[in-house]
């Protein structure tokens, strides 16, 4: 038997009794980021193939959400920041062995590639606002810039869209300290969830026949891909050392055991490929706005229950005997 | 890059805490929280029990992955040391040093939510003396000095004793040590 105790004070805020760092402002900016990276990468993808005509959504309109999703994920991941007026700090330096530092400058470079993107479709997927636009010179020419290369941004953009999908992984598995995020193949499951989370938005508002048709085979292929990974991770972990085997217990029978089974891997992509096949092959559509919604919840559940599991994946580990209410409760007896 | 350590004699510590006492003193740190503890470790089956005090803090890894993860820089290494501060002006309070600890040794201290940790008081090291925890300890189980000096204390202990240093599987190299 080994027991290791805590046997003087310790209630270090966010660390005690078990790491609880980042809670659903860092999930709900992980979510947008991959969901941004979709949207930008199926836009942009439309565009290369020349898919206007069977996915105009997504060929001239779907590109203006990504700047939407952006922002509102920076908002909530500004939320989780402590020491929210040194922001800007990101910005004054590059710290090369920073997965952190990258995607603040990566955020950075999106923002302008997607205006790019967006102007490129602009007057194709929202004539009314583009009309203003035209009334001046300069919108004139922006727009008229964009659309004579609307391809080449487009090849830009991929790129771009990758990085910003995967690096919201690597985030999480660059840390070794946390074993359970600690996987190569993390980075690529959420670039394939954020592509899938975007496929399913595009049948969700698409209204032409033919591009929901496109767009629902595309997201059964990755929610397919999506199953391998996961498989792998999980192969990953159960074959790694001693913390990487305790780790994995946190999803096989440990405390995020139904959130991970029930509420990501059943409900965000089993049933909703499970509904995709029966749409696909003709037998059942009547559920078929179910499945995007489903596909949009799986993606948030998997960001939510990898972050919250990792924080409880560690090294170290002590029982506390300290009882952080005494204190409290020597405040009320001695104002 | 001059490596500081610290060696703790786990056989004469009595797990006192008087080290945690002197650096919530020396350091101002606030109730509740602490840059250091002491672990009481068991071992056996009762009746044949071992029992090991060791008081722990951030062990000034000589590879902080504190330091390698900061997305700003705030996380750095004192004057070519490997002692690991934090500047508070450069601090997002992002956290990503929480995460990469792998010993849980770093907390948010302050109420305007900039990272504080242990600093192996470098404004005393600066000026010749032990840590508070050390020059307090009453025991005299605590020794602090540079490995990069064959005459130091902590350079003859750890080549005469027995020791060791927490989970060094994590890959980053300790600098605290503990004789067995």
């Amino acid at each position: 038997m080994t027991e290791e105790l805590l046997v003087t004070a310790r209630d270090n805020a966010l660390i005690d009794p078990g790491l609880h760092i980042w809670t659903w402002e860092v999930a709900m900016y992980l979510f947008m980021g991959g969901l941004t990276a979709g949207i930008m990468f199926f836009a942009a993808l439309m565009t290369v193939r020349d898919k206007e005509h069977v996915a105009p959504f997504a060929a001239t309109r779907l590109a203006l959400l990504a700047p939407i999703a952006l922002s509102l994920g920076m908002t909530t991941l500004f939320l989780d920041l402590e020491h929210k007026m040194f922001v800007y700090r990101f910005y004054l330096s590059f710290q090369i062995t920073s997965p952190m530092s990258w995607g603040a400058w990566i955020l950075i470079v999106v923002y302008p590639i997607s205006v790019l993107q967006i102007l490129s479709t602009f007057r194709s997927g929202y004539p009314f606002f583009a009309s203003f636009f035209d009334k001046l010179a300069i919108g004139r020419f922006a727009l008229d810039w964009c659309e004579r290369n609307r391809t080449a941004i487009a090849y830009a953009v991929i790129p771009f869209a990758v990085a910003l999908g995967i690096y919201t992984g690597i985030l999480l598995s660059a840390f070794g300290a946390r074993p359970f995020w600690n996987s190569g193949v993390l980075g690529l499951l959420f670039l394939v969830s954020g592509m899938s989370t975007a496929a399913a938005l595009v049948v969700l508002i698409a209204r032409q026949k033919s591009e929901k048709e496109l767009f629902t085979g595309l997201d059964l292929v990755l929610i397919l891909a999506e199953i391998a990974l996961v498989a792998l991770s999980l192969i990953s972990l159960a074959s790694g050392s001693g913390q990487h085997i305790d780790a994995l217990q946190i999803i096989l029978g440990g405390s995020y055991t139904i959130e991970f089974w029930v509420l990501f891997v059943g409900i965000g992509l089993l049933i909703p490929a499970i509904l995709e096949i029966l749409e696909i092959s003709g037998i059942n559509k009547s559920l078929a706005m179910l499945a995007p919604v489903l596909v949009l919840f799986g993606g948030y559940a998997l960001r939510q229950v990898v972050l919250d599991a990792g924080q409880e994946s560690t090294w170290t580990h002590y029982e506390t005997q300290y009882n952080p209410e005494l204190l409290e409760r020597l405040h009320e007896e001695n104002p | 890059m001059t490596r500081f350590a610290m060696v703790i004699d786990t056989r004469t510590c009595i797990g006192c805490g008087d080290c945690v006492v002197a650096c919530k003193t020396e350091n101002h740190v606030p109730e509740g929280l602490n840059r250091d503890w002491v672990v009481e470790a068991t071992r056996g089956t009762y009746p044949d029990l071992k029992t090991e005090f060791r008081s722990e803090r951030c062990n000034h890894c000589s590879n902080p992955t504190c330091v390698t993860l900061c997305p700003t820089g705030a996380s750095h290494l004192w004057n070519d040391t490997n002692i690991v501060l934090v500047e508070p002006g450069k601090c997002t309070g992002c956290k990503a040093c929480i995460a990469a600890c792998p010993y849980d040794a770093r907390l948010v201290m302050h109420p305007d939510g900039y990272i504080d940790k242990c600093t192996f008081c470098h404004h005393r090291v600066e000026e010749g003396l032990d840590p508070a925890c050390v020059s307090t300890c009453p025991t005299g189980c605590m020794h602090f000095g540079s490995l990069d000096d064959p005459h130091s204390k902590v350079s003859h202990l750890l080549k005469t004793r027995d020791h060791k240093v927490l989970k060094p599987e994590t890959g980053n190299d300790p600098n605290v040590y503990y004789l067995i």
